[in-house]
């Protein structure tokens, strides 16, 4: 099946698989390097896709996804329709917390070519947490490794007590009240 | 006056988008309003003899805040001031041309027609003109740096500002660097503002696309030209995308439904429609590529924050948009 599905594979023993979709592949490796950098009990494991769906031979040897990052270049109008495309390649219970969306180039805002309305309806229609960050500079890269794999962490199921439905907690704006 | 204010309101907003607050929302801004900017408006009453030594020139873009204890009577005095400005930091050996002793005249006037409403500050106009010691006396001066402050619709900025402040929050410059900076320290260090360039970020620019194509020209129009500049490659590369007018206006005709709003997703598919378009020719996605050049019959604009007005008719309107992008750059 084309689709990515959460749960149609058993998880192995304390680890952790993470999916980064987006069209830079630039981006994607370092900000993998970063997670990897990070300080962590499980094993963790970071597949790089440029789109969805992911080629169907290789499927058996895939591990379960257990959260899911589309990464959107603020520069770069064809990453945020790339991203769009892809999202119909998940399936819908992906979506109660193992999705969420990096926006990253957010330093340059004189370079900026995707309207900002059009992430936040993104994250809304799709009730996903946005993040924001600049990977180009080195605390901002650091700063959001540690949030996606807290958010791994939580995803896999290894904080107890704690489950990725908390996460639409994260996209309550106080603005909205 | 409710339009107005409606306009005002919502090119606030699209101001506020533009600068794409990067962690968290723009303040007071659903995400479900329509923006409706103000296309450039022929202005019929705008006397084209007045404004035509600002068309077909190269303008440099600030943002200026507030003036502080600017009085438009006085004039003559910051021209004199200005001047004697000059003069010094010349004896100081920090500017100008080296080896051409120039003797530097100054002139600062207002131009009163530059407004887009009452509450607006009439446009002031530097002038630096030169005429070399030994030509004749009475020999031609030369215009050697211009630059005028202007402030058309800024209703959103001169409402909230003090008494003693003037408001003119957009600056325009030609001539030579080295006095672009004297001038601008020197109304740094007089008035307490100061000077930001204005960048216009590719969003911005494919709204002027946009607008300007939309916009009647009487003449035969030039091309609609679109500079993208390629990314991560190792030699820079530019691609230049021209359009004709009549195919260009065409195209957003169909895009857009209401005549005198536009929304973003009107842009989004009249820019789309042209990715699209050369993608099927070239295979290449310009949508990856950052936009950095406009070029219509009504003004051509770059993303250094450089404009050139072509059409005496749309000036208001183009500046209009401009002062609301420098207020948002100061805000």
């Amino acid at each position: 099946m084309a689709v990515l599905q959460p749960y149609d594979k058993l998880p192995a023993l304390s680890s952790a698989v993470l999916l980064l979709v987006g069209s830079d592949g630039g981006l994607q490796h370092r900000l993998a390097e970063a997670i990897l950098r990070e300080k962590k009990n499980f094993k963790i494991s970071i597949h790089l896709a440029t789109s969805l769906p992911l080629p169907p031979e290789r499927d058996h040897l895939r591990p379960r996804i257990d959260l899911v990052a589309f990464m959107i270049d603020i520069k770069s109008k064809y990453s945020l329709k790339n991203v769009e495309a892809s999202l119909a390649y998940v399936d819908d219970s992906f979506f109660l917390g193992k999705v969420c969306f990096l926006v990253t180039g957010v330093g340059r805002v004189n370079c900026c070519s995707v309207e900002m309305n059009a992430i936040q309806n993104l994250g809304e229609v799709y009730c996903s947490p946005v993040l924001f960050c600049e990977l180009e500079v080195e605390g901002s890269q650091v700063a959001t490794a540690q949030r996606l794999l807290r958010m791994l962490e939580i995803c896999a199921g290894h904080v107890p007590g704690v489950s990725a439905l908390s996460f639409s907690s994260l996209m309550r704006n106080c603005a909205d009240d | 006056m409710e339009s107005v204010e409606g306009v005002a309101r919502t090119l606030l907003s699209f101001g506020r988008l533009s600068r794409g607050l990067p962690f968290g929302r723009a303040h007071g801004l659903s995400s479900r309003d329509p923006l409706l900017p103000l296309a450039p408006r022929s202005q019929e009453n705008a006397d084209p003899q007045r404004t035509a030594f600002l068309l077909r020139k190269q303008w440099t873009l600030y943002s200026v805040t507030p003036l502080y204890r600017f009085s438009n009577a006085h004039l003559r005095d910051y021209a004199r001031l200005l001047s004697a400005f000059i003069a010094a930091e010349k004896q100081k050996g920090l500017a100008v041309e080296v080896g051409v002793e120039l003797d530097i005249k100054v002139a600062v006037s207002s131009l009163p027609y530059l407004k887009g409403s009452d509450q607006d500050q009439a446009a002031i106009l530097v002038q630096l003109s030169s005429r070399s010691p030994a030509s004749p006396k009475n020999s031609e001066e030369k215009l050697i740096w211009s630059g005028w402050f202007c402030c058309v619709s800024g209703d959103d900025i001169s409402k909230n500002v003090p008494e003693d402040f003037t408001c003119l929050p957009l600056f325009l410059v030609n001539g030579a660097e080295c006095y672009t900076s004297i001038v601008g320290s020197w109304f740094q260090k007089t008035f307490d503002c100061s000077f930001r360039r204005l960048a216009i970020s590719p969003l911005i620019l494919s709204w002027m696309a946009a607008m300007w194509t939309g916009c009647k020209v009487d003449k035969t129009a030039s091309a609609i030209e679109l500079v993208f500049s390629v990314p991560c490659l190792p030699q820079p590369l530019d691609i230049s995308y021209a359009i004709h007018p009549e195919d260009a206006k065409a195209l957003w005709d169909t895009v857009q439904k209401t005549p005198g709003e536009i929304i973003q997703e009107e842009v989004d598919v009249f820019m789309d429609c042209l990715y699209s378009h050369f993608h099927r020719h070239f295979r290449i996605h310009l949508s990856a590529t950052k936009l950095v050049k406009v070029s219509t019959a009504i003004a051509s604009a770059h993303c250094d924050g450089i404009i050139k007005f072509l059409q005496s008719q749309y000036l208001t309107g183009v500046l209009m948009l401009l002062t609301e992008l420098a207020i948002s750059q100061i805000e």
